[in-house]
C-alpha cells in the first residue's frame, strides 16, 4: 500500500509547528501504524534528518501512551483501539493520511507529535485513590462485594489514560476520564468513605487544569479504545451533587 | 569486592521471615525524614516500593521513563496473581505454593527468598482489595480463582485478562497518594545513566532528561533498581518497546554482580511473528490454557495443506489432531509450564507439523464453546479475543487462534542477598531487575506476585534495616567529585556516540542483536551455536561502536539516541548472557541445551556440577568477566526431577 502522510512537526513547545508531507510505498496491510511510522522514521534516518517523535511503549492497547490525532479522529478509524492495535488494512482505498498530537490546552505539544499529558496524573492525585497504606488491613474476603458491582468497577477501571476522550472533546473536557475513577471508587464498599471529598476535588482540579465542561456530545465515548460509557459521567455528576447537597465534607 | 553471602537467617524455613522481621533494626519517625531514597522505575515494584517507603516516612524520589508511572509494562500482564489463600478449599497452602514455585524454577532458586515471598503472597490481595482494585467475584461476592500452569490448585486472582493493569493502578494510586502527602518526589521522562558510588556505598545516579537532554545528578542514602527485565536484548519480545536491562547494566558496572543472566523465559502463548516490519511480539495471556486445547495436525500432510491455505483447520476432524501436551503429560495437560509447553511447541514445528507460515499451533476454544457457551468465554477472555482479532484479523470464536513461543520475561538479574541488597551496599534490586524467586523459569501469574511482594511487603523492612545504620551519615552533595566524574562520563559517551556518524540505523543494529540472540542463544541452545554467538555479538559491538547513525542533537527530545544508548548496554549483557549459557553444561527451566537431555527429549539437569547461581562480575572494558558460584542449598525441600506427567 502507498500513501501520502500530512505529519504535524513542531520542534519544541515554543516553536512554530507546520504540517510536512512525506510520501511511503510499500506498506503490508498487516503492518501496524506504528510500524508504518518505524518504517518511515527508519527512511528519515537514512536521510540524516530528525524522526518523527511520537510517544508509544506496550503496543498493546493497554499502557496508553500511543495517541495520534489520525484524518481527524482520536486513534485513527478503527473502533474501540488504540493507535498501536491500528493496522494498515483499516486504511483500504485511502491516500493520504494525516497525523496530529492531541490537540487540547492542557495538554502542550512537547515535539511534533508527542504531548505533556501529566495533568492526568495530577487529578489522580486529588483523591484518586483509596487513602490506604500498606499493611494492616482486612482479609480480601472481609467484605463480599456484588459481582454485579464489581464488574461494574472493572469496566470503569479499564480506563487506560490515554486522553483520547480529551482529545476527541470541543471542549478539551476530562469528564469521561474524572467520571470513570470517581465511579469505579464510589460503586466498591472501600471507596466509599472519601467518594464525597474526592468527587469534589477532582472536579475543581480538573477545572483548575483547563479542561472544559462536558456539553453532552459524547465524542469521548466514541472515541474511546476501551469503550468506557458516558454513564461514568452521569454518576460523576450525580456524585458531585449529592456530596454538595448532603455530604457534610465540602472542599 | 565483596563475597557472596546470601545472608539468609537462620533457623526453620518458616520462621525466617517471622525472626528477621522480629530482630531487624527500625529508624525512628524523626530520624526517616533525614534519609533519602530514589527508587528507579515506577512498576510494580518500584511504585509499591516507593509508595510504601514514603508512607514510613523516608524522603522518596521515583524515576519515571515515561510520561507517567501508569505506563510501566508491569500494565499489560493478563492472566493474574498467586496467592495461597486456599479460598477454593483445594488443597492450597503456602508450602504448596512455595513448593510449586521452586519446582517451577527447575530448583534453580534459593529457598529462604521463595518462602517468603510465599509467605506475604496473601497480603497483597488484601493490599489490592483495599485499594478499590477490582477483583474478578463470584455471584456470593467473593474474590473468584482460576488455574495456572505449572500447579493442579486454582490460586490464581484476576481481573478479567487485564490483573496487571488494575494491579499496577491500584499501586500508582497509592503512589500518588505519597506524592500528594509529599512523601514521594515523581520525575517522569528521565531515564537513568549511571550509578554514583561513594566510598564503596550507592549514593545517587545521573539521569538524563529525555525531553531536553539534560543531564542530572540525584543523591540519597540509598537506590532501588525497580526498571524491569531485558528481554529486548532479543529485539521480538513481548516486552514494551521502552523495556531495557540498560540500567541494570550500569549498576553492573559499577561493581553489582549479574546473576543467572541466561535465564530467559519463551512464553508458549504469543501471536506468531509476520514480517520484517515487525516491532514487536503480543502475549495471549496463560489463562486461556485454562480453556484453550493446543494441537497440531497429527498428518503433516494436512498441516502442509494448511500451510498452502488448501486446508481450514476447523474442518480437520476429531481424531486426525493432535493435542501434544495432553498426550505428552497427562497429569497437567495443556497447564504445564511454560518452558515446557514452549519447547513442545518448537519440538513439533521443528518436525514439520507447525502450522500458519510454520511456526505456529493451535490454541482452540472450540470445546470450551460447546461446553460453556460463547458468553461464558467472553467474559472471561474477551479482552484477549478483541486483541487478537484486531493483530490477526481473524475472529477467535470462530477459528482457533494460531500462537507460537516469543521472550517474555527474565529470570535473571542484579544478583542479591535476602535483604534484596545486590553487592554494592545500598543498592538494592527488586521486582523482574532481580534474580532471586523463579529459578531457571517463572510460574504464570507469579511475576505480579514478586514485584509487589517486594515493594510493598519486604523492601519496606529490609530497606529500613540497612537504613537504620545511616542516621548519622550526612547528606552527600551533588558537587561532589564522584557525581562531576559520573556525569562527565555519562556526557562523553553521549558525545561519542553521536560522533559515530556511520552507515546503520539503530534498529537495523537491534534487529541483528537479536537475530543472533534468537537463533544462537534462543531457545535451543547448544555449545556450538554459542560458541559461534561469542564472537558475533563481539563484532556486532564492533560495529556499533564505529558505524550506528544517531541524527538530531543531544539537547532535545531524540529517541533515536536514547534507544542507542540502550542498544550499547544490551549487546554486552547479551555477550555475558552467550557465556552463561555455555557455561552452564546441563538443561534446567528455560534455558535447554540440546546435549542435555533425556531419552524422551526432556530437559536433563545436572544437579551435581550445577546446582548454582551463576553470578558474574564486571572486570573492565575490554577485560572478561568472571563468574563466581553461589551454591544452592536446599535444606527443608526434597529435590526431584520435574515431572509433570
Amino acid at each position: 500500500m502507498d500513501f501520502t502522510l500530512k505529519i504535524w512537526r513542531q520542534e519544541n513547545q515554543k516553536a512554530k509547528g507546520r504540517f510536512e508531507t512525506y510520501k511511503i510505498k510499500d506498506i503490508s496491510p498487516d503492518c501496524s501504524f506504528l510500524e508504518m511510522l518505524d518504517i518511515l522514521n527508519e527512511s528519515l534516518v537514512d536521510k540524516l534528518s530528525h524522526p518523527v517523535c511520537f510517544d508509544n511503549d506496550c503496543r498493546e492497547g493497554i499502557c496508553g501512551m500511543c495517541g495520534l490525532y489520525i484524518n481527524g479522529r482520536p486513534h485513527g478509524p478503527d473502533d474501540a483501539v488504540t493507535t498501536c492495535q491500528l493496522h494498515m488494512r483499516k486504511f483500504e482505498g485511502v491516500d493520504t493520511i494525516t497525523i496530529e498530537p492531541w490537540r487540547a490546552k492542557p495538554f502542550p505539544v512537547i515535539r511534533d507529535l508527542v504531548v505533556d499529558r501529566t495533568a492526568l496524573d495530577k487529578m489522580i492525585q486529588e483523591g484518586g485513590y483509596v487513602s490506604v497504606t500498606t499493611g494492616g488491613i482486612p482479609d480480601g474476603n472481609a467484605i463480599p462485594i456484588p459481582k454485579h458491582k464489581a464488574d461494574q468497577a472493572m469496566d470503569s477501571a479499564s480506563c487506560i489514560g490515554c486522553g483520547a476522550c480529551i482529545a476527541a472533546c470541543k471542549n478539551a473536557s476530562a469528564m469521561l476520564f474524572v467520571g470513570a475513577k470517581v465511579t469505579q471508587l464510589a460503586l466498591l464498599p472501600q471507596g466509599k468513605p472519601e467518594a464525597a471529598i474526592r468527587v469534589q476535588k477532582m472536579v475543581a482540579k480538573m477545572d483548575e487544569l483547563g479542561f472544559g465542561n462536558c456539553t453532552n456530545t459524547y465524542a469521548c465515548e466514541a472515541e474511546c479504545p476501551k469503550e468506557i460509557k458516558r454513564s461514568n459521567i452521569s454518576r460523576m455528576n450525580l456524585e458531585f451533587i449529592l456530596a454538595k447537597i448532603v455530604s457534610e465534607e465540602t472542599i | 569486592m565483596s563475597t557472596l553471602d546470601s545472608k539468609i537467617p537462620e533457623g526453620q524455613l518458616s520462621e525466617k521471615w517471622t525472626k528477621y522481621k522480629s530482630s531487624q533494626k527500625l529508624v525512628n519517625p524523626a530520624n526517616k525524614r533525614k534519609l533519602d531514597v530514589i527508587v528507579v522505575g515506577t512498576g510494580l515494584a518500584g511504585s509499591s516500593a516507593a509508595a510504601s517507603l514514603g508512607a514510613l516516612g523516608f524522603n522518596v524520589k521515583i524515576f519515571c521513563i515515561s510520561d507517567s508511572p501508569r505506563r510501566a509494562h508491569s500494565i499489560a500482564a493478563q492472566g493474574g496473581i498467586n496467592a495461597a489463600k486456599n479460598y477454593q478449599n483445594d488443597g492450597d497452602s503456602v508450602e504448596r505454593l512455595f513448593n510449586d514455585t521452586i519446582k517451577g524454577g527447575d530448583y534453580r532458586a534459593r529457598e529462604a527468598n521463595v518462602y517468603r515471598l510465599a509467605e506475604v503472597a496473601n497480603s497483597i490481595i488484601d493490599q489490592g482489595v483495599a485499594q478499590g482494585i477490582p477483583f474478578a467475584r463470584d455471584y456470593a461476592g467473593l474474590l473468584d480463582n482460576r488455574s495456572f500452569g505449572g500447579s493442579q490448585v486454582s490460586r490464581t486472582f484476576y481481573a478479567k485478562g487485564q490483573t496487571g493493569q488494575q494491579l499496577l493502578l491500584g499501586a500508582y494510586s497509592a503512589l500518588s497518594k505519597e506524592i500528594k502527602a509529599g512523601t514521594v518526589e515523581m520525575y517522569e521522562r528521565k531515564e537513568m545513566m549511571d550509578l554514583v558510588v561513594i566510598d564503596g556505598q550507592a549514593r545517587g545516579i545521573i539521569t538524563r532528561d529525555l525531553q531536553t537532554g539534560e543531564l542530572e545528578r540525584w543523591s540519597s542514602h540509598a537506590v532501588v533498581m525497580a526498571t524491569g527485565g531485558y528481554g529486548n536484548v532479543y529485539f521480538l519480545s513481548t516486552n514494551a518497546m521502552e523495556c531495557n536491562g540498560s540500567a541494570a547494566v550500569q549498576c553492573y558496572h559499577k561493581g553489582a554482580m549479574f546473576a543467572n543472566p541466561c535465564f530467559v523465559q519463551i512464553h508458549p502463548t504469543c501471536i506468531p511473528v509476520k514480517g520484517d516490519y515487525q516491532s514487536k511480539l503480543t502475549l495471549m495471556s496463560e489463562s486461556l490454557r485454562n480453556d484453550g486445547r493446543i494441537w497440531v495436525p497429527k498428518n503433516i500432510e494436512d498441516s502442509k495443506a494448511i500451510r498452502e491455505g488448501k486446508l481450514n483447520p476447523t474442518s480437520i476432524k476429531e481424531e486426525d489432531r493432535d493435542y501434544y501436551l495432553e498426550r505428552r503429560y497427562p497429569a497437567f495437560g495443556n497447564l504445564v509450564p511454560r518452558d515446557i509447553a514452549s519447547r513442545a511447541a518448537k519440538e513439533r514445528c521443528d518436525a514439520g507439523y507447525g502450522v500458519g507460515a510454520g511456526f505456529a499451533v493451535y490454541l482452540d476454544f472450540k470445546t470450551a464453546i460447546e461446553r460453556l457457551g460463547r458468553d461464558k468465554i467472553q467474559e472471561r477472555y474477551g479482552n484477549l479475543f478483541q486483541m487478537y482479532e484486531k493483530i490477526v484479523d481473524v475472529d477467535p470464536y470462530e477459528n482457533p487462534m494460531m500462537i507460537y513461543p516469543a521472550v517474555h520475561y527474565t529470570m535473571g538479574g542484579l544478583w542479591v542477598d535476602y535483604d534484596l541488597q545486590t553487592t554494592i551496599p545500598g543498592l538494592f534490586a527488586t521486582g523482574e531487575a532481580n534474580f532471586s524467586d523463579h529459578g531457571a523459569n517463572r510460574l504464570g501469574a507469579s511475576a505480579l506476585m514478586q514485584g509487589l511482594a517486594d515493594g510493598y511487603f519486604i523492601l519496606p523492612y529490609t530497606m529500613q534495616n540497612f537504613l537504620a545504620d545511616k542516621i548519622h551519615q550526612p547528606r552527600v552533595s551533588i558537587e561532589n567529585k564522584e557525581f562531576e566524574q559520573a556525569e562527565k562520563d555519562v556526557r562523553t559517551k553521549l558525545e561519542s556516540i553521536m560522533a559515530i556518524k556511520g552507515e546503520k540505523t539503530v534498529d537495523t543494529l537491534q534487529r541483528e542483536l537479536g537475530h543472533i540472540m534468537w537463533e544462537y542463544v534462543g531457545m535451543g541452545r547448544n555449545a556450538e551455536k554459542l560458541t559461534k554467538a561469542i564472537p558475533m555479538l563481539a563484532a556486532l559491538r564492533k560495529e556499533f561502536w564505529s558505524n550506528v547513525r544517531v541524527t538530531g542533537d543531544m539537547t532535545s527530545m531524540n529517541p533515536e539516541l536514547a534507544k542507542a544508548l540502550r542498544l550499547a548496554d544490551h549487546i554486552e549483557l547479551s555477550q555475558v548472557m552467550a557465556k552463561d549459557a555455555l557455561q552452564r553444561e546441563e538443561s534446567c527451566g528455560g534455558h535447554y541445551r540440546e546435549e542435555y537431555v533425556t531419552d524422551e527429549g526432556e530437559a536433563r539437569r545436572d544437579d551435581e556440577k550445577f546446582m548454582f547461581v551463576g553470578v558474574w562480575e564486571y572486570k573492565g572494558e575490554g577485560q572478561e568477566p568472571i563468574m563466581h558460584k553461589e551454591e544452592l542449598n536446599y535444606e527443608f525441600i526434597n529435590v526431584q526431577q520435574r515431572n509433570y506427567k
